[in-house]
């Protein structure tokens, strides 16, 4: 029951919205109810042990409506579920014309997102997944910036092409199962050659490679993620992104283990040609909104090589991770917001100085820069200790490249903190205020968050143990 | 049999309403009524038999699948009827001879849902197509309805003599019209009569009855009438053309299929060497690529609907490719999902002033329930999750998966269905997306709260058995 109400009271709020008056109360609604989908994950967690729900569907085809969250999935609905009110929070200064519409798509996609984390029958799963990409789609090219349109239709596309190809994946593993049935463990007990895995392999991967996004596929990440609105690019950083590592290791790993290690070389190779990359762009564009992008394209890379990388650690690491970054990158981009909001740009030759006008804004970003550096004291630093060591052990060069990374992503974000803050002010700077009780409240929780994860972050660990445990059997 | 008899006379009771009914407004509660009764009729033969007891001779065969595909091209129909019947009274003054001729066409379409033997098919296909080369013609002022016409009859009947031909090919090579049951042809061809001894004769006949057939349900190369007979015509009898009439020219291609060529694929392959997998995928890829890349280039709505037309039929024909249980289950759920969402759209394509994309900028401020709709359509057609057209086009690849080792042309159709995205969605770009040059009315007049609320719930309906097909499927008792 709490299962279907976690997708359900997003999706009620969402249609709710598009119905109410003001822009008020859409804000309102919306953080009434993600505070309300945040208690009902809450309570997930009290449960030790899997949860599950399973009700008819579609039985002619194999497909049945079930839900269930074990340690991953649980950390992923804590993940989103706290992300969404924070968030609402931090953008309530922004304006958009028809905030109900905008507020009712938001919620939708947290519906589309928790049903992506939740469901344990293909079918159903491969619905949530395309289901997350519509409000998505929507809010892009509706309140985006001057070239939203061609952004949002790109990445539509693209990531629908990727779904399209998983479609007929499934439906070539579908007629392989034993029992003609979309469920997980029909296809976890799927026994399959080494021609069949190979194939099936490249038709799942390439969905979820799209959507992390993972060199090469990732071209259409920065256009997408720079002309979306804020709040949304949040979302799909913080949030999408990562459906794509959790369908890795929910549906692929254990699925197709020996295609896995085969072509686990070239997938950690692609892997970290993005990381060093998407490293080196980041610390030459001059938008704050396009550096973050590709920051985010670095780090998912690192744990899309972390998770090929067959150890223990990798595994451990990408996972923790994956919650590590998505609150961490939408501290940042809270910040980006906050900047373009008030000074109304995000150029970083037109930025700077602004440590002087806005001194709490500044010491919350140091701690998001530090994390995003991956400091020790950080949570980050846990994921990336965790990923390095994993990495370490599957090939020294591989490792060796992507602690490059380190030192890359230390020049970006420091610079990007130089640039912003430190320096003399200008026209445009001169006017900057501090910034707002909301917004600081989400950050604190934020640098908590942080710095907490960063001096003990055993509960998480603890949380994701047993889908480790599951994953690595295979 | 009941709907074939009584749309006939549904027909001539329209005509006559023409002549004793003088209020215009009258001939679409006519045609309703009449639509009722037919549907009723049919679901009663479905359950009890018919109500007409002729010998056919065999020639025609009344199964639950074809029955149930009448109750689909009825109830769509009148779906249609209520939705664009008062365009219909714009076209022309001889509004009752239009219903008539629908009448005529859904007369066609029972004959073909049934048919067993050749010369059916040859009458069904007539009875189908002479009533639409009418329709098109319908604007009599009009250059383009009058070129589309005689396009349409002239392309039409070139394809009907070939059909004959392959028809008469057959006969030759076989001694019988037939449809031959599928589970008697043994591999070897041992103990067959002579009838069932393949001969250049039957193959012969039977590609030209497949390129015919291929014509009528616009598969490339066999396409080239359809984009300017579907531009040319009336917006209100392009939606029926587009919907009834290509599902039902799908399922006599399936019968005709089911009937002949599935039990001889494997002998053909061995005895002459025509691969009719290999001839069918090809005709699929030529129609996917060449329906979804020319709908790309469009700038008119109507027109890149009509090639969209074209890459759905190369859809529907993965049915034709896999002649299993799910291929007949799917056509049905294609048929279903295509005609609600066409039918739909050409709803408000024919009340648009101006059909061209920058004609549909900012529809989604001035009517939002028409743009939600109208969306919700385009979702289906492209077969987002959710909308009828996801089932339908996932049972189109599953049939394909059952039918053996064709993963290339189930990838090569679903990247197309991805390319089809890019001109679906470019008409929900420009009505939620851009805005209008200046305020002016998209619309002709303005719509009626009813139509409204029958357009919302079509949508609705659409979502609905996007969440339960089976409610499609096991429904009425097929």
């Amino acid at each position: 029951m709490l299962l279907v109400l976690l997708i359900l009271i997003p999706l009620l709020g969402g249609i709710l919205s598009f119905f109410l008056k003001t822009n008020a109360a859409a804000k309102n609604i919306a953080l009434l109810f993600s505070v309300a989908t945040f208690a009902m994950s809450l309570c997930t967690l009290c449960h030790k042990g899997t949860l599950s729900l399973q009700a008819d569907w579609l039985p002619q085809l194999g497909s049945s409506f079930s839900l269930s969250l074990d340690g991953m999935a649980k950390m992923l609905c804590l993940l989103t579920t706290l992300t969404f009110p924070l968030v609402l929070t931090a953008t309530r200064a922004n304006n958009y014309e028809n905030e109900n519409s905008f507020y009712g798509l938001t919620l939708l996609i947290q519906a589309g997102l928790l049903g992506v984390f939740l469901a344990s029958d293909v079918l159903l799963f491969y619905f949530f997944w395309e289901l997350a990409l519509i409000p998505a789609y929507f809010l892009s090219s509706r309140w985006g910036g001057e070239q939203r349109i061609r952004a949002a239709f790109k990445f539509f596309v693209y990531t629908f092409a990727g779904s399209l190809l998983l479609l007929v994946g499934i439906l070539y593993l579908y007629f392989k199962t034993a029992d003609h049935s979309f469920a997980l463990q029909s296809f976890y007990q799927l026994k399959l050659t080494v021609q069949e895995q190979n194939l099936g392999f490249w038709l799942f991967f390439i969905a979820f490679a799209i959507k992390m996004p993972m060199f090469p596929f990732h071209t259409w990440q920065p256009n997408a993620y720079e002309q979306s609105p804020t709040p949304t690019t949040m979302l799909l950083s913080g949030i999408m992104a990562k459906m794509g590592l959790y369908a890795v290791v929910r549906w692929l790993l254990p699925v197709f283990p020996v295609a896995a290690h085969h072509f686990s070389h070239l997938i950690i190779v692609l892997s970290v040609i993005g990381i060093l990359y998407a490293s080196l762009i980041a610390i030459k564009v001059d938008d704050m909104k396009r550096l973050v992008a590709y920051s985010s394209i670095a780090h998912i890379g690192l744990m899309c090589a972390a998770l090929f990388s067959h150890s223990e650690y990798g595994l451990q690491g990408a996972l923790v991770q994956m919650f590590n970054h998505g609150i961490n990158v939408v501290g940042l981009w809270i910040v980006v917001n906050v900047i373009e909001q008030q000074v109304g740009t995000r150029k970083f030759s037109e930025l700077g100085g602004l440590a002087q006008k806005a001194p709490t804004l500044a010491i919350l970003f140091c701690v998001m820069v530090f994390a995003n550096v991956a400091l020790p004291l950080t949570n980050a630093f846990v994921g990336e200790f965790l990923m390095f060591l994993g990495l370490f052990s599957y090939n020294v060069w591989a490792a060796a490249f992507a602690c490059i990374s380190i030192i890359l992503g230390a020049v970006y974000s420091l610079w990007m903190m130089q640039k912003v803050f430190y320096g003399p002010l200008n026209a445009k700077t001169e006017l900057a205020t501090d910034s707002s009780g909301a917004v600081n409240f989400s950050l604190i929780v934020i640098v908590i968050l942080v710095i907490v994860g960063g001096v003990y972050p055993q509960p998480i660990l603890d949380l994701v143990k047993d889908t480790v445990q599951t994953v690595l059997v295979k | 049999m009941n709907a074939i008899i009584l749309s006939a006379v549904l027909g001539i009771v329209m005509m006559l309403s023409s002549v004793l009914v003088s209020n215009k407004k009258a001939y679409k509660n006519i045609a309703l009524v009449g639509l009722l009764v037919l549907l009723l009729a049919n679901v009663q033969e479905a359950n009890n038999g018919p109500l007409f007891d002729i010998n056919t001779y065999s020639m025609l065969d009344f199964d639950g699948f074809g029955l149930f595909f009448n109750t689909i091209a009825i109830v769509c129909t009148g779906v249609y009827f209520l939705l664009t019947g008062s365009q219909i009274e714009k076209v022309g003054k001889h509004t009752a001879e239009y219903f008539a001729l629908i009448f005529f066409v859904l007369c066609g379409a029972s004959i073909l849902s049934a048919y067993n033997n050749l010369l059916m098919l040859f009458i069904g296909i007539e009875i189908l197509s002479i009533p639409l080369y009418i329709l098109t013609g319908a604007k009599k002022k009009d250059l383009k309805s009058n070129e589309a016409a005689l396009k349409y009859f002239l392309m039409g009947s070139f394809s009907t003599g070939l059909m004959l031909m392959g028809i008469a090919l057959m006969y030759g090579g076989t001694g019988s019209f037939t449809l031959e049951r599928v589970a008697t042809v043994s591999i070897s061809g041992a103990d067959l009569g002579m009838d069932k001894t393949l001969s250049f004769l039957e193959v012969g006949g039977m590609l030209l009855l497949t390129i015919s057939l291929a014509f009528k349900v616009s598969a490339a190369p066999f396409h080239f009438w359809t984009p300017d007979v579907y531009d040319g015509a009336p917006s209100v009898f392009t939606s029926f053309m587009a919907s009834v009439v290509k599902a039902a020219a799908f399922i006599a291609f399936l019968k005709l299929f089911l009937g002949r060529a599935a039990a001889t694929s494997v002998d053909i392959n061995r005895v002459i060497g025509v691969d009719w997998h290999m001839f069918l995928a090809i005709l699929i890829v030529c129609t996917l690529l060449i329906g979804n890349i020319t709908a790309v280039v469009q700038h008119n709505v109507k027109r890149m609907l009509a090639y969209s037309s074209i890459a759905q039929a190369g859809f529907m024909l993965f049915a034709v490719f896999s002649l299993n249980g799910t291929a007949k289950e799917g056509i049905l759920l294609y048929a279903v999902a295509y005609s609600l969402a066409t039918i739909g759209i050409f709803a408000l394509l024919s009340r648009m002033k101006n059909t061209s994309f920058d004609g549909y900028n900012g529809l989604a401020k001035t009517q939002p329930a028409l743009a939600f709709s109208n969306t919700v359509f385009l979702l289906s057609l492209t077969g987002i999750p959710l909308t009828a057209g996801f089932f339908a086009k996932y049972y189109m690849l599953s049939a394909v998966m059952q039918s053996g080792h064709y993963l290339w042309l189930m990838i090569v159709g679903v990247l197309f269905a991805a390319v089809s995205a890019s001109y679906y969605f470019r008409v929900i770009q420009s009505m939620y997306f851009k805005t209008a040059e200046n305020d002016f009315d998209h619309l002709e007049e303005t719509p009626t709260n009813t139509f409204r609320i029958l357009l919302v719930l079509l949508a609705l309906v659409i979502i609905f058995v996007g969440i339960f097909p089976q409610s499609v499927l096991n429904y009425l008792g097929y």
